[in-house]
Parts: structure tokens; C-alpha cells; sequence
């Protein structure tokens, strides 16, 4: 049996030749198949005497396992060559740019009346709703401004036209949200707890003032709520909202609606004509404020020797353009893509208290 | 109202700074607006004194001075032709900026000798217009601070002004006097009272007055008399200056006294020429349609009811508001008669809207000048007429009497306490109301508190509650917590409403649209091509006709948007906008809409195609998720038949049943793009939430999940049908063939034309049964295929392809 040497040497020579694997596969029937060269040594193998199949046996066994080994290594890594070279063709540009996806923003008005309900549903303030085309009456004669209040011409009020034959006074585009404060009295009584966001309108157009802006009411009815609640309530809010401890200042003063009355300032800092709220010894006026005053009260049907608390008004709009740094209010509702992309926010940037508004 | 510093200081004495007068005034509600102290920009010159002044050597007209300051004896090179030795001089060191000049003085050499500073002229120190030379001061130490100097002998020339805010119920800070009062009671000085000293009449009032009973109720009190002899001209100095520090023009003596008290005591008069007047003057109501011309040179026509001031040749004078210009004061003037009357606010409110002037007086009448002191103001102003123009005073003719406004209300000091939430001692509260001019009384803890005649605006308790609270300083005001309304984690607060919309702006935002805030009000035009701009929803007083009607719809206001947005060169967007739309003028005719726009090419050009223009299955698509995000229910009708801002043929209304319209998606018409100048194709959807039903359990658990093991089967069937057959149709019908076991049926292709031939369509279903009990056989897949095909046929008339 010296051939099996030779016969060895020359299969896995051609083995290892193999160009690709149909040269394999013909080798491999050359070799193995039922007429292959080792095939036929194997069936030779019936015709020796037991002794010299004895060792012919498991010589010829080893080189076929040797065969087929040396067959199956060169069929993975011709595979893997293949594998290699198709690889190599399908190289691509990755520099190109991505498949576009379009991509929505929020407004910053929706995105701040949502961080602002965040924080106050924290201190258990619930979110009413009211019209924006409202009578009289409400926008103006139940938060005690009567017909002839100068407050009412200084509100530069939008009134609805009235069809010939209705004498009724004109309905308004509410001028603040405090009508919600009365509508919600009437409707649930005391105690409660609300925030009124929404559009008011007033005739009022310039680089600070829109037709329209958004404002957000407060209100706390209960048996002995104080204007010091208000202010520990409206320091909170700021210190929240803001992300940093922000210190409030009461001023007196007057509103038909409130008794008594506050104007409030946030603690700021100007530098370089950018405000900066929460530090220096500046004071920024944000809102007004007061206790609801009873005659209010009275209208909402709600009993002022029984119930007190307080109320407040800010907008919406202003407190955005402080903490988000947005010049212009005008720009608010121009829609222009430019400007709702950079001041946007993504769609599932949702306020909340826990992660921070 | 704007008052100066020696002004306040008339009626309060105080040895305040203008900062702590104006930080209390801010404190106790009369906001400062603006405080103006010409002393600021003159802090930095000092006072010095020229020792010589020689020629310059290179310079006709220069002098080479030098002058002792407060750094030594400085070089100091003039051009005034003033400078010389011995005079005492305002000096400006280098690096002190001049405001007249608008220059910071720096050491430099003129014709090349050194200069260390400057001295001042007035002009550039902005004190006055003069320029013939530097000042020459008459007194002054070397080093003093010529602010300082100023303050202490020419005061009237620096004197700070103040502007202050004034809410409409300070009447009484309208007047420096009230002003006074209030920081007087804060405890920044004593309140100088002013008593009035009668002046004797001389002679009988050749002009009488008289009220007419119909007009008493709002004019309740008129008085004058006539000061005869007088001699008009300019006013004195120290008043015409203080009238030009509040931006008042002096006219003449008679008119800057009314001025004056209309400022100093809230107390407006009026006075008469009494040479162009005819008879007696008659306060009465208009009848409609008498006209005068206003000291304003306008002419007023009255409308019955508005008071008017008469003499024999009519109207003279619009009450309470303003003068008629025949009768006025001119320098020639030698008989006056001067008016004190109180005219009731609302009254004189009205009168002045509805005749649209505004002037001090009616201002003032508005908000309710002290009815107690129209004799007193009289009085002193007759005075003030007599010292400053001559001549002699008649007796004081008066009609009617002044009004009762006496009143006391109860004030409960505990009450005080719980709502301000500050401790205040009851002592302390009866100090301030007493210093205010309230009378407070009673042992206990609940007062009874007279009101001052000039506190009109006092109506209740709460008014006396803020008199305390901002007199108690809501500036120390310390903060509370206020409690939960419930211990524990906080309970949540939206209604399913609100988070419905919630939902819609953030599933819209995820999809890929861009949220706008857009004005409720539009054009007329633009609201018209949306079924509004009706006169029930226009408004009497639009800002703008850009802005006259309160918007039927958002897409209006989106379409404009996308058109500014294309004028700016961006052509492919997607909008969207959430809020409410207006059906009616009444209050709740409104209604909440989510609506999105998507306008031009689905993407930008880019190397991976996928280009096309948007259509209307984009927006069908964006339409079911935002549903769907909302809790609509998958199941839903198609209908067509939309109104006319859509495509006819390309539109779905998206139904519970014919009248239950969750939303609709389409293309808009081509006529509405083309009015609102929008480059199309542009498709949109419009939702109602509110329509979408509240799921009927609120509960939270989902349900149980039944998964069948068995194999699920595809098969697939194609149709041929009318091209007018809708694919819903055919899928509902296949979808009916066998409940149990169609799990779901969809669409898979659409050929229109071709070889089925004109007006025919094929639609391609693919249905998959899912068995339920046992893997299905043969047999059975193929009855249920049947029955589907039967089925199809029935519904659409549609046949299996062959």
C-alpha cells in the first residue's frame, strides 16, 4: 500500500489548487465518487485476504476522512474568499446623506402650557376651560369692572358685532382669562383649586403686544387660604419652572377683582441686554395677583364670609420668551418654518415634574 | 402722574432720598415708572477756582489757566472768553463724562500744551441753552461737588421728578397732596396740611349759577365766583417751571393756577372770561345736537344727556371735560369768573368716550375728584389768582351742595391677618387707616371705619383690607405652603378631553408635522372659502381687515401660513395647528379642531429617489393615527360628500354612521389654493375630537389574549369591478363571507383600465383565515374561498379575475 502516499500527496495537492468550488465538486467525485480513484481502492479492498485488509482497511479509511476534511477546509475558505470579493464590490458611499424623515415640532405656547399644568397639577391644581368669545357679564361685570370702570377702556377690548335688532351688550373676546374663574365657581363651588390656560385678546398690536396672546389663570378658594400661600405657591411655581430657586417680590396694587393686590416681580439679572432670571438684584414684573375679592366671589355664587383665596394672571407667551430666550411675541404666531424649528420642541419631550420641565 | 421732588416736599416733610421715596411709592402701589434727577449725570464735576489764565502761546484765543481742584493745581487749557483769574468754575477731571458734549475728557495737549480737564459751560452740562462762556459759580468751596452746590442753592434747576402709575382707584394720589398723605402714613415724613384761608367776597358775583333739577343727580355741586382787576400774563417762574418738569406748556398766570390745582390737590377748575360771557351760567343736560368749540379748537356736538355748561349765548363749557374757547382766558383778560364744581364720575366717563376727548379733567372727574373740597380749592385758588395777576374777589355764588359721602364699614382686624397671611397687630392697622384719613373705632377686634371724603373707591371691607396690606408692606410679605388639597401622591388632573388633545398635538408632531399658532381671527375672504365670515362671527372693532372674523376652521389660517412660508422660498411642509374654531358669535360656539396640512413633495431631492409629490393617502394614514391616538375605534366608515374647500372626488369623511364625522382627509380644492395663493398639490385632514366616543371602560386591563396555535392561511383573490366600486366595499363583504374565521382581509393591489377595459378596475384582496379549533382542510379553505367570491359578487357586482 505504499501508493497511498502518492495518492494522498496528490489529491490534497489538487485539493489545495482548487480554483473555485466546481473545481472542488470535481474533485471530490474524482476522488470519492462511486467511480473516484479512492472509491475504487475501497472496493478493492473485498478482494485481499483478511490480513492485508486489516491494514489496507483503516489506511484507506484515514486518507478518505483526510480527503474529505481537506475538501470540506477548501470549500469554507473559498466560500469565504467569495464571500470576501462580492463584499468588496458592494461598498457604498455612507457619506450620502440619510433617507430624509420629516421631523414635527410643538409649539413653544403648547410646550409651556404643558410644563405649566405640570407643576401646578403637582400642587393639585386641575385644568379648567371656558369660552374665548364671552359675554359681558362675565369677562367684565362678575370681576366687579362695570360699565363705566376705566379699566374697561384701558383693556382695549374686541367686541362682537351685534345684528341689527339686538340690543343686548356685545359679547367679547375674553380680554384675561378670569372669566374661567367665575364660570368654574359657578359650576363646582368651593373649595377648589384651578389653572385656567387659553387665548385672550386685546387690540393691542407692537414689537410687545399681539391681538392674541396666552395667558394662565390661578385660583384657590378654600377657608383660609392667604396671600402668603400665594406667594409660597407662586415661588414654587417660578422655582420650578425656571429650574433655579427664583425669589419673588409683592408690590401693591390694584385690580377690580382682587383685594388686596399684587403686582409680581421675579428675581433676575441683566447682562448685556439678556435677562437672567433667578440671580442678581434686578426685579421683572410677571404678573398680578391678589385675594379674589368677595363681591367676585358673590357673583361666582360662592359665600365670601365663608370662603377666601387668591387668584392670579400671567402670560403665557412672556414666561416663554424668558426661560426659552425668545425675542419677539409677534414671531409667535407667524408661523414661519424657520422659527417654529429653532424654538420647537420634540414631540415626545413631554413635561413632567419628575424629569424636569 | 409726574410731581417733582421740592413739589412733593411742599406737602411732606421728609428728609427722604428720592430713591427711598420712590422704592416706597413702588411698595405702596403707586408704581414709579420713572424717576428723572438731573443731579445724576452732575455727580462726577467738582467745584475749582482759577488761579491765572495766560495767553496761549500758539493760540489768539486760547488761555493756559491754572486752577485748584480737588486733585491740586491742575493745567487747564480754556477758550471761554470768561476764563480768568479769580472766578469759581465747574471742572470736569479726565475720565468724567460731559453730557452736553456727549464726550468722556481725557489729558491731552491743545496746540501743544498740556490740558487736565475741562471747565463746564451750562450747555454742556445740560443744565441750560447757555454757551457765551464757562460758569462762574458766586459761592463754593474747591473740591465741593457741584451737585451738591446745586442742591443747596439753585434746587428749583435740579429738582428730581417722579412719574408714578396711578390704578384707577387713587383718585387722591392724582394730587401731590395725596401723594403725600400716602408716604406720610408709611412713616417717611409728616403730611404739611395746608388749611384754606376764605377770602372775603368784596362784591356780589355779577354772574349767578344755577342746576336744573334733571342734572342735579350728576352734578350735584357747582360754585365760583369773579375775580375782576386781574392782569393775565406769564406766570412766575417757580411755577412755570414746575408745570414744564411735568411736561405741562405755561399758557398764562389764570390758566397754569388751574393747571396747577388740577396737579397739587386732584382739584380741576375752570375759569371763564367773564367780558365774552352773556348772562348767568346754567349747568344742564344736552338736548342733542348743540355744538361748541373746545378750548382743543375741535367742535363737539352734544348728545342729549351730557351736561353742558350754558350761558345766555348757549354751551360754553362740555362739564367736567373741557372749556369752550370763546370764553377762554387770553392775556387780555381783566374779569374772570373761576369754577369749582364736582360732576359725577360715571357721567363724565361716558361724556368723554362717547365725544372722545381725553383731557386732566376728565381724567381726574372719572375716577372722582374729593367733593368736600371744591369750597376749600376755591379758595385757595382764588388766592393763588390774587397774589400772582391782582385785582379783587366778589362773594363765592354756588348751586346745589356737596355730596354726603359719608359712610363707615366694619373691619374685622383677625380677618386682615388670615387673608394677607401676615401678622399685623390691630394697633398697627389703626395706625395706618388713621394716618390715611380713615376714623377707625370700636374695642374689640372688628373696627368700625370712617372713610375720607376724597376715598371715593372705598366701597367695603376689602377696600379697607388693601389699605392695610399695602401700608403693612407686601414687600416683607413672608412665604407659606400651602397644603395639598390631599396627602400622598398627587392625584391626576386632565379630563379625557384635555388629554385627548394632548394626544392629537403630540401623535402629529411624532408624525412629522410642525405645530403653528396661528390667529383666531382672519380675513373675511379667507373665512368665506370655509363656509364662515359671517356677521355672527365678525367683530365690530377688528384691528385689521386682516383680522375681522373669528376663524370656521384651522386650515384658513394653516393655508396662509404655508403661503408666507412659500413666499419665503419653502415650498414642501407639514403643518398642523389644534385649537378651537368659531360656528357662531355666541359664547361656547366654539368647538375643537386638530387639523394638519401637507403641502408639495413628500421629501427633498436626494440620491435615494422616494421623491413624489404628497397624496392623499399620506394624509389618510396621518389621519387614522391621530385617531387612532385618541381612542377612535379602528372600524370606521369612508363617505364622500365634504364640502366644497375639498376635492370632490378626493376626499374621505372618516364615520361612525352617516351623521358621526370623526374627521376628514383629502385634497383641497384647486379654487382655494389658487385664492389663498398656495402652490399646491397640498392635502389636509381636519379631526373633531370631541366626536371620537369615551370608551365605555375606564378600567385599565386590556382584556384577555386568545393565540391560536394553529396555522394561520393566506389566500389571495383578485376582482374585476366598476372603477367606481370602492375597495372598502368589497373588503367589508369579503370580510363578511365567515366572521368566525376571516381574521383579516386587506388590499394588495389596484389596476385601473388596461385589458379589463375602460371604466373597469381590478382590486386584489388578501384574506387570511385563522382556524380556531383544528388546522383547516382543503375542503374547507376552499368553501370558505366561495363564499368570499359569492359574496363579492353580491356586494359590487365584482367578478374573479380570471
Amino acid at each position: 500500500m505504499e501508493g497511498l502516499d502518492k495518492l494522498r500527496g496528490d489529491w490534497l495537492a489538487r485539493i489545495g489548487e482548487a480554483a473555485d468550488e466546481g473545481a472542488l465538486e470535481e474533485i471530490r467525485v474524482a476522488a470519492l465518487g462511486k467511480k473516484g480513484e479512492i472509491s475504487l481502492k475501497m472496493r478493492e479492498l473485498g478482494k485481499m485476504s483478511p490480513e492485508e485488509r486489516q491494514t489496507a482497511g483503516p489506511a484507506l479509511n484515514a486518507l478518505k476522512d483526510e480527503v474529505n476534511s481537506a475538501l470540506s477546509a477548501r470549500k469554507s475558505s473559498l466560500g469565504d474568499a467569495a464571500l470576501e470579493a462580492r463584499l468588496a464590490t458592494e461598498w457604498l458611499d455612507v457619506t450620502l446623506p440619510s433617507r430624509p424623515r420629516r421631523v414635527g415640532s410643538i409649539h413653544p405656547v403648547s410646550q409651556v402650557t404643558e410644563e405649566v399644568t405640570a407643576i401646578f397639577a403637582d400642587m393639585g391644581f386641575a385644568v379648567a376651560e371656558g369660552p374665548q368669545i364671552d359675554s359681558d357679564w362675565y369677562n367684565f361685570d362678575a370681576l366687579n369692572i362695570p360699565g363705566h370702570h376705566p379699566a374697561r377702556a384701558e383693556m382695549d377690548t374686541f367686541y362682537m358685532a351685534r345684528a341689527e335688532g339686538d340690543n343686548r351688550p356685545p359679547h367679547v373676546l375674553r380680554t384675561h382669562t378670569s372669566p374661567v374663574q367665575i364660570r368654574h365657581m359657578e359650576a363646582h363651588g368651593a373649595p377648589c383649586r384651578i389653572i385656567a390656560p387659553g387665548r385672550v385678546y386685546r387690540a393691542d398690536y407692537d414689537q410687545t403686544h399681539t391681538p392674541m396672546f396666552h395667558q394662565v389663570e390661578g385660583l384657590a378658594i378654600d377657608r383660609d387660604i392667604s396671600m402668603a400661600n400665594l406667594k409660597w405657591v407662586l415661588e414654587e411655581f417660578f422655582s420650578a419652572y425656571f429650574g433655579t430657586k427664583v425669589k419673588t417680590r409683592f408690590r401693591a396694587s390694584h385690580f377690580p377683582f382682587t383685594e388686596p393686590s399684587a403686582e409680581v416681580d421675579i428675581q433676575c439679572s441683566w447682562e448685556g441686554g439678556t435677562v437672567k432670571v433667578g440671580e442678581g438684584d434686578d426685579w421683572l414684573e410677571v404678573l398680578g395677583s391678589g385675594m379674589v375679592h368677595p363681591k367676585v366671589l358673590s357673583a361666582a355664587k360662592v359665600d365670601p364670609a365663608e370662603w377666601q383665596g387668591f387668584a392670579f394672571g400671567m402670560g403665557i407667551d412672556r414666561i416663554a420668551m424668558l426661560k426659552y430666550g425668545i425675542p419677539d411675541l409677534r414671531a409667535f404666531f407667524d408661523s414661519d418654518l424657520r422659527w417654529l424649528r429653532h424654538y420647537g420642541f420634540a414631540a415626545l419631550q413631554v413635561p413632567a415634574v419628575h424629569s424636569g420641565v | 402722574m409726574k410731581f417733582t421732588l421740592s413739589w412733593l416736599k411742599e406737602h411732606l416733610d421728609t428728609t427722604a432720598s428720592v430713591a427711598e421715596i420712590a422704592e416706597t411709592l413702588t411698595d405702596i402701589g403707586l408704581e414709579v415708572e420713572e424717576v428723572v434727577d438731573p443731579l445724576e449725570k452732575l455727580r462726577p464735576f467738582t467745584i475749582g477756582k482759577v488761579q491765572s489764565a495766560e495767553p496761549h502761546p500758539d493760540a489768539d484765543r486760547l488761555r493756559v489757566c491754572q486752577v485748584e481742584t480737588k486733585d491740586g493745581l491742575q493745567q487747564i487749557i480754556c477758550g471761554a472768553p470768561n476764563a480768568r483769574a479769580g472766578i469759581t468754575v465747574v471742572v470736569a477731571h479726565p475720565g468724567v463724562y460731559v453730557p452736553g458734549i456727549d464726550t468722556t475728557i481725557g489729558v491731552g495737549k491743545i496746540r501743544g500744551v498740556e490740558s487736565h480737564g475741562m471747565m463746564a459751560s451750562e450747555r454742556e452740562l445740560e443744565l441750560s441753552d447757555e454757551h457765551t462762556g464757562i460758569i462762574e459759580l458766586p459761592s463754593g468751596e474747591v473740591g465741593q461737588s457741584f451737585a451738591d452746590w446745586l442742591a443747596a442753592n439753585e434746587p428749583a434747576r435740579v429738582d428730581p421728578m417722579i412719574e408714578i402709575a396711578i390704578t384707577p382707584n387713587r383718585q387722591d394720589a392724582l394730587g401731590v397732596h395725596g401723594i403725600a398723605r400716602d408716604l406720610a402714613a408709611r412713616g417717611l415724613g409728616v403730611l404739611v396740611e395746608q388749611p384754606v384761608k376764605p377770602v372775603p367776597g368784596a362784591f356780589p358775583s355779577p354772574v349767578g349759577v344755577t342746576i336744573d333739577a334733571d342734572a342735579m343727580n350728576n352734578a350735584p355741586h357747582f360754585a365760583g365766583r369773579v375775580i375782576r382787576g386781574v392782569k393775565n400774563g406769564p406766570s412766575p417762574e417757580w411755577l412755570q417751571a414746575r408745570l414744564k418738569a411735568i411736561g405741562l406748556r405755561p399758557i398764562s398766570a389764570l390758566v397754569d393756577v388751574t393747571n396747577f390745582f388740577t396737579y397739587d390737590r386732584n382739584r380741576p377748575l375752570h375759569v371763564f372770561d367773564v367780558d365774552k360771557m352773556q348772562g348767568d351760567l346754567r349747568v344742564h343736560r344736552a338736548q342733542g345736537g348743540e355744538t361748541l368749540l373746545a378750548l382743543d379748537d375741535k367742535t363737539y356736538t352734544f348728545a342729549a344727556g351730557q351736561l353742558v355748561i350754558s350761558d345766555d349765548n348757549g354751551p360754553e363749557s362740555l362739564a367736567g371735560i373741557m372749556g369752550g374757547e370763546e370764553t377762554g382766558c387770553t392775556e387780555d383778560t381783566t374779569t374772570v369768573f373761576l369754577e369749582s364744581a364736582w360732576w359725577d364720575p360715571i357721567r363724565t366717563a361716558y361724556t368723554g368716550r362717547d365725544l372722545k376727548i381725553n383731557s386732566d379733567a376728565r381724567y381726574r372727574f372719572e375716577r372722582g375728584v374729593d367733593p368736600a373740597y371744591t369750597l376749600p380749592g376755591l379758595e385757595a385758588a382764588t388766592r393763588m389768582i390774587l397774589d400772582l395777576c391782582g385785582g379783587e374777589a366778589s362773594e363765592v355764588v354756588e348751586a346745589g351742595a356737596p355730596i354726603d359721602t359719608t359712610r363707615s364699614f366694619r373691619l374685622d382686624t383677625a380677618r386682615v391677618q388670615s387673608l394677607v397671611g401676615m401678622t399685623i397687630p390691630k394697633a398697627e392697622q389703626v395706625g395706618y387707616l388713621t394716618a390715611l384719613g380713615f376714623t377707625p373705632s370700636g374695642e374689640g377686634e372688628v373696627l368700625e371705619v370712617g372713610v375720607p371724603s376724597w376715598r371715593l373707591d372705598v366701597h367695603g371691607e376689602a377696600d379697607l383690607v388693601e389699605e392695610v396690606a399695602r401700608m403693612a408692606s407686601l414687600t416683607k410679605l413672608e412665604p407659606k405652603p400651602l397644603r395639598r388639597p390631599s396627602p400622598g401622591v398627587p392625584k391626576p388632573v386632565l379630563t379625557p378631553m384635555q388629554l385627548r388633545e394632548r394626544a392629537a398635538r403630540r401623535t402629529m408632531a411624532a408624525l412629522g408635522y410642525v405645530e403653528c399658532v396661528t390667529y383666531s381671527f382672519i380675513d373675511r375672504a379667507s373665512a368665506e372659502l370655509f363656509s364662515g365670515g359671517t356677521d355672527a362671527t365678525r367683530l365690530e372693532n377688528p384691528i385689521s381687515s386682516e383680522m375681522s372674523h373669528m376663524r370656521p376652521a384651522l386650515l384658513p389660517g394653516l393655508l396662509q401660513a404655508a403661503a408666507r412660508n412659500q413666499a419665503r422660498g419653502i415650498m414642501d411642509m407639514a403643518l398642523f395647528e389644534v385649537g378651537a374654531a368659531f360656528h357662531g358669535g355666541e359664547p361656547g360656539e366654539q368647538h375643537l379642531l386638530a387639523s394638519g396640512l401637507l403641502v408639495g413633495q413628500s421629501e427633498p431631492r436626494g440620491p435615494h429617489g422616494g421623491r413624489r409629490p404628497v397624496d392623499v393617502f399620506d394624509v389618510k394614514a396621518d389621519a387614522e393615527a391621530v385617531l387612532a391616538a385618541m381612542g377612535a375605534p379602528a372600524k370606521v366608515q369612508i363617505l364622500r360628500g365634504a364640502r366644497e374647500w375639498w376635492h370632490p372626488g378626493r376626499h374621505g369623511m372618516i364615520c361612525l354612521g352617516p351623521k358621526k364625522v370623526l374627521g376628514i382627509f383629502g385634497e383641497l380644492h384647486p379654487n382655494v389654493l389658487a385664492a389663498m395663493d398656495v402652490k399646491g398639490p397640498a392635502m389636509a385632514f381636519t379631526l373633531w375630537p370631541a366626536e371620537v366616543p369615551m370608551p365605555r371602560n375606564a378600567g385599565a386591563s386590556r382584556g384577555a389574549l386568545t393565540l391560536s396555535d394553529l396555522q394561520a392561511v393566506e389566500r389571495d383573490f383578485a376582482f374585476v369591478v366598476d372603477a367606481q366600486v370602492e375597495a372598502l366595499a368589497l373588503v367589508n363583504a369579503a370580510q363578511g363571507a365567515d366572521k368566525a374565521l376571516i381574521e383579516d382581509v386587506r388590499v394588495f393591489d389596484e389596476f385601473v383600465g388596461g385589458s379589463l377595459g375602460e371604466g373597469r378596475k381590478s382590486i386584489a384582496l388578501t384574506v387570511r383565515l385563522q382556524p380556531v379549533e383544528k388546522t383547516l382542510t382543503e375542503e374547507e379553505i376552499e368553501a370558505v374561498g366561495a363564499k368570499i367570491v359569492a359574496k363579492v359578487q353580491q356586494a359590487t357586482g365584482g367578478t374573479l379575475r380570471g
